[in-house]
This record gives C-alpha cells, structure tokens and sequence, in this order.
C-alpha cells in the first residue's frame, strides 16, 4: 500500500494553505488533477511507486477551505501560484503531468517557466478551442445521468457506475464544488489565450489521448501537438476522458519510459 | 400588506406538445420556429395594457423583471417596460417596482443606477430598486458571467450604485470587477437618499444574510406556493433575528400565482389550462441548469444537495395537473372567498407584508386576464389591504405612496 501524507504549504502572502498530497521516494513528478478535483487512484499510486508524487489540489477544492479560491482570479494569477507552491516544495524542475483542467495549467506553467518544467505529460487537456470541433459545457451536464457518456470508454461499466453511481453526498458536493472552482478558469469557454503562449513550451512533451474521450475530441491532440515543439502524441485504445482510471497500468507504463527517454 | 402586480411576459402560445419536442424553454428554444416578431409585440403591449390596468384598478405596485433568451418570460430589458409604466401610471397611487435589472450581468452597473434614477424621475418618486442577484440561465449561460463570481460581482455592483446614487462628490472606483476613473450619475433619484431596495431571490441562506445584513426588503420568488415556501422563509426570519433585525412583516415580498372566478369550478375551468402551461412549458429547464457549479456559494450548494426539496419539486412538475398545483398552493385559484382565505393563510403563515400576485398565468389570453385583475382588485384584494397595517410601516416602500400605521411600532 502506498502511503499518501498531506502537506500544509503557506503560500500567497500567506493568504492561501496549500494542501499537497504526497507519495513515494525518488525523483520528483507532479500531477495536477482535472475539473472533478483530486480523487487519490490506482493510477497516481503506480507513478507513486517510482517517483515521490506530488499532487497539489487547486484551493478552494481542499476540505473545510472552500472560499481559499477567492484569492485567485485569472490564469496569470494561477499560473504564479503553481510557481508558489513549487518553490514552497523545493522544486526548481520537475516532470509536470496534467489532466484535463491540469492540462492546460500544466502547459500554462510549462509556457510561462520553461526552466520549471523538465517533462510535460499532458493527458486530454482543454485549453485550445477550435469552432468545428466545440467541447460540450461539462459544467451543464448531469453528472450522474450523462457524465459518464463523456467521460468513459465504457459508460455502463462497473467502472463508471462506482464514479458516478454513488448517492454519497459529500462526494458530490466536493465534485460541484471543484467544478466551480476549476470553471473560475474557464467558463464560458474553455479558451483563456493558451495558443497565444503555448509556442514558448521547450519541455520534452508527450500528449496522451483516449481514442475514445468524447469530452475533448481527440482531434484536439493534433492541435496540440502542431503548436509545442517536438512534441509526440500517443494515442490510448479503449480509452475515454478518465484515460488513467481506465487503464492505469499502461498510461503508468508509456509515461515512465517518457520520463526514463 | 401592500398587493402588487407581478407580471412575467411569456410566450402565450407556445405548441400543446412543446415539452417533448425541445429540450428547453430558456436558452435554446429556437425563436424563428417557436415565435412571430409581430405577433411578439402584442404580447408586450398586452403586458403592458394589463399591468396599467392593474394600476387603474388598485394594485399597490407593478412589477417587471429581466430574463433572457426564453419563452418564459422575455423582458430583456425591466426598465423599457418600466419605463412606458411609470409614464402611464403618473397620477396614480401605484409604485413601479422593478424586480429589476440584474446586477452581475449590467456592465457597467452604474447604467442601473441611471435607468433606475431615470424612472423615478419620470414617476415622481414612485420606483422600488429591485436587485436581483439573476438566474444561472441568464447570467452565467446567456451573458457569460463565470457562476462563481456571481455574487461577488453582485456585491461589488451594488455598492457602486449606492455609491453612485448617495456621493455628493465625483468617485474614482477601482474595484475588482469594475474600473470607473469618474463616477457621477446623471440624473440622481427624486426618492433621496434612493429608492427602496428589494432583493428577490430563490431560497438561498446566503441572500437572506445579504437582504437581512443591508436591512432590505427580500423576496422569495418561489412559482411552489405558500406550502412549499414555510421551512424556507422560517429560515429567513430566524436569519432577520440573528441579524438583530425586528419582525417587520415587510421585510418579505412573496410572489404567488392567482386566479380568480365567479366560483370554484368556474376557476378551473378558467385557468386549469393556463395554470398547467406554466408548470408544464414556461418551466420546462433542465435541472443541471439550475444547479450550475459555483452558481451557489459553498454553504448554499452544501445545503440543497444535503435537502434537494427544489430539485425535487422542479423533478416532478410535469407529473403534477391542476388540482394537484391549487392543493399545493401553487396556484391560488377560485372564487373570491376561497382566493381571500387562502390568501390571508398565507400572509399569516409566512409573515408577509409585500405580496406580489401574478395574475396572468402561462397561455392566459388578453380579456381572461382582465377578468381576473378586475375580480382580483374588486373582490379579494379589498379586506386583505389591512392585514399588519395597524402595527407595521413598510419601510420598504415609496415614501409618497405609504400608508401609515396607526400604531408605529417599527422601527
């Protein structure tokens, strides 16, 4: 079993407690989670069995702090934050992997401190838009009749039913609740200038893509790709949004031979 | 109490089988295939002849208020509206309440504390300010505001237009949401030091402190009738006392469905159709558009997922026909005595002082609205104009247009 500890970081003129979720020994990655907030997975341990993992959670989305969001109000604001909470952990560059929402932050970090950024693993970020190929509002879906019709390969799976079937309350409040958080950064659309910056990227970049993911076409990922130097795309058979839930063992696989290359 | 026209301006002709075959009243109803621009404004000059005739006919105030991109009610702009009122209404005793401009979605604000000031001028004083906070359809779908600055943005808004109406000397405003180098609006209001301010909300703890914490009047738009609206507006009067506020029935503002008849049975065969319409159509939304994310501050959201009574209720309208609407309390209908009673129930169960009837319902046409305005004013309203009147002010009202109390208690 992997232990996972939480560290308290005073961050933000001391304004916001960062709350970092921490696994492993080893070198350094970090992860950054997506709209639904830091769920601890099968996925993060495997990362976590050869790496120390660092995975802070956005604030606002950690327990009992709700309002710390209101300390933060745009990207340019975020993006120094992240810089805030990676001096606080002594990081001067590391592997940054980000999901989703993360995603975007992470290549928004990656353009803005290229020195900050060893590698960057961007599994189906958001952050480009192009007018043929829209990405659904996630913030106006159901989430427990349609979610999973976006997010999973496999929609009925067990797998999607554990997510997304649970009547636990309080999951569900942390869900909304993050989903308000991360939209803070991305309502209406998910377009806050990425592609004006994203060319500044000098990490190693790996881009993975669900086949499947009808969230983020995986269209997307050419999108990507044609816009950050030397950049590789991979995409996942038999994968939707929540690639890592799906298939942690291989995603855990293609992304430490991306960092061992 | 004090009885005021609310009036919603929907779509009166919408198909029988429009809740099949679209997906939503607000946002996407596709307007070319659903409207005719001509015969939209006679809808508006109905409205507009309906609600002055609600003035001629006695009701205290006429209320207008803003929403977009729907066939639920379409008054893009209150103030348009308002504006034709408070000119038609000069010489009467009859407040033009605004229920009003949405103050997260008007940019900058201060355009509200110039329209607002504009129409109590052309009223001579007869405006109350509504401040409305703005559903998540309109504000965070049609105009883009991001849900979790919602509240935060309306904050901001209203002190600059308090601001805007009170300072005597040109203000710079360098706020987080709003930048003015020079603040200075023309005209200011006659009502000095402003108009009376009114907060309609839906239920949410955090508008109760807001409302109670600014001592303003606040109401509770509910469209669920009295019944459903008891826990809640409990909550709000326990809020008002935490807050040190006294028990000043006029502190509420309660909107209810109403309709009446010559009887019971000829009441529902009046406005059964009209009453199912507007549960049926007018408020045929997808639920996750109500529930938006950050739309509700942490509290609020912690709340109605922990109690999801108006998920609930919103989940099953459809399944609900007239009678079930009228014995619930949603609508209100019936004869002169019964519509009295029931009337009177309420004012005595939620401790309300500014009732607000909507007496056109859904599909209702032109001359059965008429009807009910004049039975409305002629027959229920006459006994009810003095429940709390012999103990309470409402302070939240138009100076020019309050009675008094015969006994001032409040404060």
């Amino acid at each position: 079993m992997t232990t996972v500890v939480e560290r308290r970081l005073d961050v933000w003129q001391g304004k916001i407690s960062a709350n970092v979720k921490v696994a492993g020994s080893s070198s350094p990655v970090v992860f950054l989670h997506g709209a639904g907030g830091l769920v601890w997975d099968g996925f993060l341990n495997l990362l976590a069995e050869r790496h120390t993992l660092y995975a802070p959670e956005l604030p606002g989305t950690s327990a009992g702090d709700p309002d710390a969001i209101s300390h933060l109000d745009n990207v340019w604001d975020l993006v120094l934050y992240y810089n805030d909470v990676l001096d606080a952990l002594g990081l001067r560059s590391a592997p940054i992997v980000g999901h989703s929402f993360g995603g975007m932050l992470a290549a928004e970090i990656a353009a803005n401190n290229p020195e900050r950024v060893s590698k960057l693993i961007l599994m189906c970020p958001i952050g480009l838009w192009r007018d043929e190929m829209p990405l659904p509002n996630w913030m106006l879906i159901s989430p427990a009749a349609d979610m999973p019709k976006y997010l999973f390969y496999e929609p009925d799976s067990p797998l999607a039913r554990m997510v997304f079937g649970q009547a636990d309350v309080e999951a569900q409040i942390k869900m909304v609740w993050s989903m308000a958080c991360t939209g803070k950064f991305l309502w209406p659309i998910p377009d806050k200038g990425l592609h004006k910056r994203i060319h500044r990227i000098q990490a190693p970049t790996l881009i993975l893509w669900g086949k499947h993911d009808r969230l983020v076409p995986p269209a997307y990922a050419e999108e990507f790709a044609r816009r950050i130097p030397g950049s590789k795309v991979e995409m996942i058979d038999r994968a939707g949004h929540l690639l890592g839930l799906e298939h942690p063992a291989r995603l855990a696989e293609i992304i430490e031979q991306f960092l061992e290359g | 109490m004090y009885i005021s026209t609310f009036h919603l301006m929907p779509h009166r002709e919408l198909p029988d089988d429009f809740e099949k075959r679209y997906q939503s009243v607000w946002v996407t109803a596709p307007f070319h295939e659903l409207a005719d621009a001509k015969r939209v404004g006679q809808y508006y000059n109905w409205t507009l002849d309906e609600l002055i005739a609600a003035a001629r006919a006695g009701s205290d105030g006429i209320c207008t208020n803003e929403h977009h991109q729907n066939a639920y009610g379409f008054m893009p702009s209150p103030n348009l509206m308002g504006s034709v009122l408070a000119r038609a209404t000069n010489g009467l005793d009859c407040a033009i309440v605004q229920m009003g401009s949405t103050l997260p979605a008007t940019q900058p604000p201060i355009r509200i504390a110039e329209e607002y000031a504009m129409l109590d001028a052309i009223s001579g004083g007869r405006i109350v300010a509504g401040m409305p906070l703005g559903t998540p359809m309109d504000i965070n779908i049609c105009y883009g505001i991001t849900p979790i600055e919602q509240r935060e943005r309306y904050r901001e808004a209203h002190d600059l237009i308090v601001k805007a109406w009170t300072a005597r000397e040109v203000f710079a405003w360098n706020g987080k949401y709003f930048q003015l180098p020079f603040v200075n609006v023309w005209p200011r209001p006659v009502q000095q030091p402003h108009p009376p301010i009114w907060v309609p909300g839906s239920g949410s703890t955090s508008t109760f402190h807001y409302a109670a914490q600014h001592d303003y009047c606040y109401c509770f738009l509910s469209y669920f009738g009295y019944k459903t609206a008891t826990n809640t507006v409990k909550k709000y009067w326990e809020v008002c006392q935490q807050q040190g506020r006294d028990v000043n029935p006029y502190r509420l503002g309660f909107a209810q469905v109403v309709g009446v008849s010559e009887t019971d049975e000829q009441a529902e065969r009046d406005y059964s159709k009209h009453v199912e319409y507007l549960y049926h159509k007018l408020l045929h939304i997808p639920l996750e558009w109500i529930g938006i994310p950050g739309h509700q501050d942490y509290q609020s959201l912690s709340n109605s997922l922990r109690n999801p009574m108006v998920g609930q209720a919103f989940a099953t309208l459809k399944q609900r026909r007239y009678k079930d609407f009228v014995d619930e309390g949603f609508a209100i209908c019936g004869s002169p005595s019964t519509v009295r009673d029931r009337l009177k129930d309420l004012c005595d169960t939620l401790r309300a002082g500014n009732l607000m009837v909507l007496l056109h319902v859904g599909s209702m046409p032109h001359e059965l609205t008429l009807k009910n305005i004049q039975l409305f004013f002629n027959e229920v309203a006459g006994p009810l104009r003095s429940i709390w009147d012999d103990q309470w002010d409402n302070l939240w009202w138009p100076v020019s247009l309050r009675k008094t109390a015969v006994q001032g208690v409040s404060a």
